[in-house]
């Protein structure tokens, strides 16, 4: 009989079993507690058995949830029994009830130490377990080294080194300054060379905390890590008492995959395409089988998998299987497979290019999202969010408003939020919004902050056009029998603001709309009654003429109101009361209000912190972060592949030539910097830091998160006027050159080496652009984003191309809407080799604000050159063809910043440049080659070599030669203005000086004045 | 740095009396309870048609019932929710080679052999060992032993 000796406690749990209700189990456990206390304290030589018994009932009672409040010594006590049966209670009792702050445990440091480093293996391990599972910093101050010489001794058995590894984790996670793991890489790499499967599955926790840690330390781990996988994937040598149904064990595939999921990228391409070799046959030869087991335990298996393509840089092709298996999974009934669809179909968003696939899932998704089981909803309801854009917004919001008067109660919070920040991302136009907002209201009025009504105040007050419409609209609304409180708050508002906009309409003169508003008086609450007032004083001073019946019916609610008890209620009854009768000045104090200040919504915010947080969806927001910018919301899309219609070409000027003799250095006159940025607007009204920054999230790539902060402390001086004021008084016109509020310098010199990225941003807009270029081609496409809630207007942007690019613009919109962007491809022609810089004139209009901008597109030279390597027998002689100047130059470049040989070369290789090692004898030098494309040379090679000194780091030796004179100068110099540039990277200057304003429309004048 | 996987298991019976608890993180016992309370009402409710998977806080609870007894283990958000699963089924098919063909009572009236298991599968919230051999083996020594 397993539980004889046991037999009292046995007794006990069948009494607490028989209660019959929950006070007779608290009398029945009040007095075993009494019991027990009775004899922890009378009999002192109570035997290590009866202690042992007591312990389990004390167990028991606190899973019951009733307070144990004594006897831990005892549970602690028995850690140091002689006996194994009495020692393994003690531990595990005492690892159930205490905490790692608990004083008791400090006791037993010492016996847990000694049966660490004890011969005692059944005691090693439930020493180390009890350190595994709640010691804390003393633990891991006096037994982290012996702990790490478990795991790796050779003279211990696999059942104390897993347990040790599991331990150490513990220590580690919990006290990372005190648990030293330097070096522990070499130790971990030589763990993971293990055969006992026990063992690496627990070193698979440890790595993937270590790893999570610092993967840099640990790469060496990580073809050890594809071996493992590749063994279990494959089921070689793997013991049956490990394989589960079939699968050799599925944890460990798991938790391997996971752990490979930390490091960055996988560069080894021998461990890439073993990977990628696995990873390929989990996903093709994962079938569904009749068993649930064997089932649940492959699609573990290959949903780890995915993940991993997903966090890998896979081909296209791999992606795009893993959609459509993604895409089966989220059609089929089982319902946990279809959550888990679901759940990693909407972090396969972050990957680029994939978004369009997912897309054609929606109608699927959305079943989900009406599935009677919340889990489910949940995920699609997340998936959908994830995936809306302008292009789909529509559809995706008024599903979700549709499930609304279905939906789960616990989930009306959330739908109703998601629906409002969609409807206000991506509304294609803002009566739809309004509409949004007001149909949410009214169906889950109960559910929706105030931020949200505030929010749609905020557009409505901000959009001129938008204002009769939300008038009339909020009239229909109140004409509804049961209106919801915070209805009749955004509606009364609204009309209070507006409704003079409606005048002519049948059933709108002011006598009309105040009747409609006060016959909701009595429903509400006092909180509302104030929002009431005021618009009853502003529905009275726009009745023109005035109207005499109506003025004594609105003073005579603020007569009745100025006694009432409520003081907001009283003080504003009074105060329009007594304002009302004053008549003109009346009139400026209750005009309409001011525009609202660009603020970040409120509600986004409110939707990241519910977000939570935890580590996962961390990681993926800092992943998509680092999207480029195919993740941008686009309205106005134009097809990329259709001719757009050109907007300034025929204007290819002829810029400043560079003359053939002219060796000097040109770096700086070409650098560009912020002077050549000339801003010019008129800004009454600073706007406040907090932008809508966010709203633009994807392109965001690598905006300095305290850029906007500093914006605000550049040029809010001289701008106090308040905002009040400025509804008042007509405007002062006043020229301010603001700063734009991203290093422009910076922005270009990045976008010279990549493709896409942010070009530009102030306070309104931000312009993101990504390039793709073929040969002597290039597509480039530019962003624009409005920050704000109100439009920008008089958007022109005008290509100032250099003489050798050919360049056409599609055309750009006049106005961009409301925190919209818009997209506009710009397709580039390299005619012939120049260094010269292209320029885009932009300029938009933000109310009465006019800005003007020009800044350098980044299409240089570099852009069209491709990497290729040559070979001993294709260089020499070439180089040997291409004798002396004009085809060949030569040029000591001197004042540098001393360089190592490698990082020049990841210079040069960053522009395009393939370095072809040992082709030069001497260790000192550098040879490379390249294709440059233009329409005037086509594909034409360049070589060049570069001589270093050792002695001198200064100064190098640059000879090119290519078969175009040209091309031989230009690359040249270009190469050596990267070599300086990178020399003399100085900080940009603090704040441009106002220059005055070109007023010159000849793009050749514009172009010389910004590169003098 | 990386979370534990497995915050707590709980083995509750379908008038949800807690069978056994194993808590990987530290909770007062007020905690316990309202958490319990919370979870075993969410997951209780639910019926066959519906998904092992429920999130609840800011974590996920994988269950799974057999007979009378549910097993809630609750994991971080990105934990592998079939792998838990069948980590579940895992632990039920070792009891049944323990106890043959396991029930409600005999986890309750061998409450010291069933958190022997489990410290021998689970240790910090990470798995340590799924052979069913080397899972049992403390037990049965221990059994030879008396």
């Amino acid at each position: 009989m397993a539980m004889h000796g046991m037999r009292g406690l046995a007794i006990f749990i069948s009494d607490v079993r028989n209660c019959q209700n929950k006070e007779l189990e608290r009398l029945r456990v009040d007095k075993e507690l009494g019991n027990i206390r009775n004899r922890f304290k009378k009999e002192k030589g109570l035997t290590p058995y009866a202690k042992k018994k007591y312990v389990w009932k004390m167990l028991y009672i606190y899973m019951l949830g009733y307070d144990v409040d004594f006897g831990h010594m005892e549970a602690v006590s028995l850690i140091s029994a002689p006996k194994y049966p009495e020692k393994q209670v003690g531990y595990i009792v005492t690892s159930c009830l205490l905490n790692e702050n608990h004083d008791f445990l400090r006791l037993a440091i010492n016996t847990v130490r000694n049966d660490i480093i004890g011969r005692n293996e059944t005691s090693q391990c439930l020493a180390l377990t009890l350190v595994g599972n709640i010691g804390g910093r003393e633990f891991a101050e006096s037994l982290a080294p012996d702990v790490q010489k478990l795991i790796l001794s050779s003279s211990c058995r696999p059942l104390v080194r897993k347990k040790a590894a599991l331990c150490l984790l513990r220590l580690f996670r919990k006290s990372p300054d005190v648990v030293n793991v330097d070096g522990w890489a070499d130790r971990m790499a030589q763990l993971l060379d293990e055969r006992d499967l026990g063992v690496l599955t627990a070193s698979m926790s440890l790595l993937v905390s270590l790893v999570s840690n610092n993967h840099e330390a640990y790469w060496t781990c990580l073809p050890k890590c594809v071996k493992i996988l590749e063994r279990l994937a494959r089921n070689q040598d793997v013991p049956q008492e490990y394989t589960y149904y079939g699968i050799p064990s599925p944890w460990l595939q798991v938790k391997t995959m996971r752990a490979l999921q930390y490091f960055p990228t996988i560069e080894d391409p021998n461990s890439r395409r073993t990977l990628f070799e696995v990873l390929q046959h989990i996903l093709m030869g994962t079938d569904v089988v009749k068993n649930v087991n064997k089932n649940n335990a492959s699609h573990a298996v290959l949903f780890e998998a995915l993940a991993l393509v997903m966090h890998l840089d896979a081909e296209k092709e791999m992606l795009s299987q893993c959609v459509a298996l993604l895409g089966k999974f989220i059609a089929v009934r089982e319902p946990n497979i279809r959550y888990l669809g679901l759940e990693n179909m909407a972090r396969m968003l972050i990957v680029t290019d994939v978004q369009e696939i997912i897309k054609r899932h929606q109608a699927q998704i959305i079943t989900s999202l009406k599935d009677p089981d919340i889990s489910i909803c949940r995920r699609a309801l997340d998936l959908l969010y994830g995936m809306c854009d302008v292009t789909n917004a529509k559809d995706i919001v008024e599903e979700l408003l549709q499930y609304l008067s279905s939906a789960d109660f616990t989930m009306l919070e959330e739908l109703s939020l998601k629906a409002a920040i969609l409807a206000e991302k991506f509304a294609p136009d803002l009566s739809w919004y309004v509409d949004v907002i007001l149909q949410l209201i009214e169906k889950a009025g109960d559910f929706i902050s105030d931020d949200i009504w505030f929010r749609v105040v905020q557009f409505v007050t901000n959009n001129d056009d938008l204002q009769t419409y939300a008038a009339a609209k909020a009239k229909e609304y109140l004409d509804k029998p049961a209106v919801h409180e915070k209805m009749v708050k955004v509606c009364a508002y609204i009309l209070g603001e507006y409704s003079h906009l409606l005048a002519r309409r049948p059933g709108c003169t002011p006598k009309e709309i105040f009747s409609i508003i006060h016959e909701k008086l009595p429903t509400v609450r006092t909180t509302t009654i104030p929002i009431l007032l005021s618009a009853y004083a502003k529905i009275l001073i726009h009745t023109q003429p005035p109207d005499q019946v109506l003025r004594n019916q609105i003073w005579a609610v603020f007569t009745k109101y100025e006694s009432c008890i409520d003081a907001e209620i009283q003080q504003r009854a009074v105060e329009y009361f007594a304002l009302s009768r004053k008549g003109a000045a009346l009139m400026d104090i209750l005009a309409e209000m001011p525009k609202f200040p660009e603020r970040q919504s409120s509600l986004i915010k409110k939707a990241e912190d519910a977000e939570g947080g935890t580590a996962e969806q961390s990681a993926i927001k800092l992943r998509a972060q680092q999207q480029p910018s195919n993740a941008l919301v686009v309205t106005n899309q134009h097809p990329a592949n259709r001719a757009p219609p050109p907007v300034s070409v025929g204007q290819l000027s002829l810029v400043k030539a560079p003359s053939m003799d002219d060796t000097e250095d040109h770096s700086i006159e070409r650098a560009p910097s912020q002077e050549n940025v000339n801003i010019s607007k008129v800004d009454p009204q600073a706007p406040s830091a907090d932008l809508l920054s966010d709203l633009l999230g994807p392109l965001a790539i690598e905006g300095p998160p305290g850029a906007a902060v500093q914006y605000e402390h550049n040029a809010t001086p001289g701008l106090d006027s308040g905002p009040d004021a400025s509804a008042i008084v007509p405007v002062a016109e006043e020229t301010n050159t603001i700063q734009p509020i991203v290093n422009i310098a910076e922005r270009f010199r990045a976008l010279c080496f990549k493709d896409s990225g942010i070009l530009y941003e102030d306070p309104y807009i931000q312009i993101g652009i990504k390039a793709e270029w073929r040969a002597h081609h290039g597509r480039l496409a530019l962003f624009l984003g409005n920050k704000n809630t109100s439009p920008l207007i008089s958007v022109q942007a005008l290509i100032l191309p250099p003489a050798h690019l050919k360049m056409e613009l599609s055309s750009v919109p006049d106005t961009i809407p409301p925190r919209a962007q818009v997209q506009f491809p710009l397709e580039v022609v390299n005619l012939q080799p120049s260094r010269d810089v292209a320029v885009l004139d932009f300029s938009y209009k933000f109310g009465t604000n006019k800005v003007n901008i020009k800044l350098h597109l980044p299409a240089l030279l570099n852009k069209f050159l491709q990497p290729i390597s040559v070979s001993t027998e294709e260089f020499f002689p070439q180089w040997r063809s291409l004798a002396g100047p004009p085809l060949k130059l030569q040029e000591v470049v001197r004042g540098l910043r001393p360089m190592a040989l490698t990082e020049m070369e990841n210079l040069l290789h960053s522009f395009g440049l393939m370095i072809s090692q040992g082709l030069d004898p001497n260790p000192n030098n550098l040879v490379a080659s390249t294709i440059f494309c233009s329409e005037k040379t086509h594909g034409m090679l360049c070589l060049v070599r570069i001589e270093t000194d050792p002695a001198d780091r200064t100064q190098l030796r640059m000879t090119l030669a290519s078969g175009d004179p040209t091309l031989t100068f230009e690359l040249k110099e270009f190469i050596k203005e990267q070599l300086v540039s990178i020399t003399t990277v100085t900080p940009a200057p603090p704040a441009a000086p106002p220059t005055p304003q070109i007023l010159s429309s000849d793009p050749a004048a514009l172009l010389a004045g910004l590169l003098s | 740095m990386k979370e534990m996987g497995i915050r707590f298991i709980l083995m509750v019976n379908k008038q949800g009396q807690t069978r056994l608890a194993q808590y990987y993180e530290w909770l007062t016992l007020e905690e316990r309870r309202a958490l319990e309370g919370e979870i075993v009402r969410k997951c209780l409710a639910r019926n066959e048609q519906q998904c092992s998977f429920v999130e609840h806080r800011n974590y996920k609870i994988v269950y799974r019932r057999y007979a009378s007894l549910f097993f809630l283990v609750g994991v971080e958000n990105d934990e592998n929710e079939l792998a838990i699963l069948e980590f579940i089924h895992l632990l039920v098919e070792t009891m049944d080679r323990h106890f043959g063909n396991v029930c409600e009572l005999d986890i309750m009236f061998h409450l010291e052999k069933a958190h022997f298991m489990l410290e021998e599968m689970v240790m910090n919230g990470s798995i340590v060992e799924t052979s069913k051999a080397n899972i049992l083996s403390p037990i049965q020594l221990m059994e030879k032993a008396s």
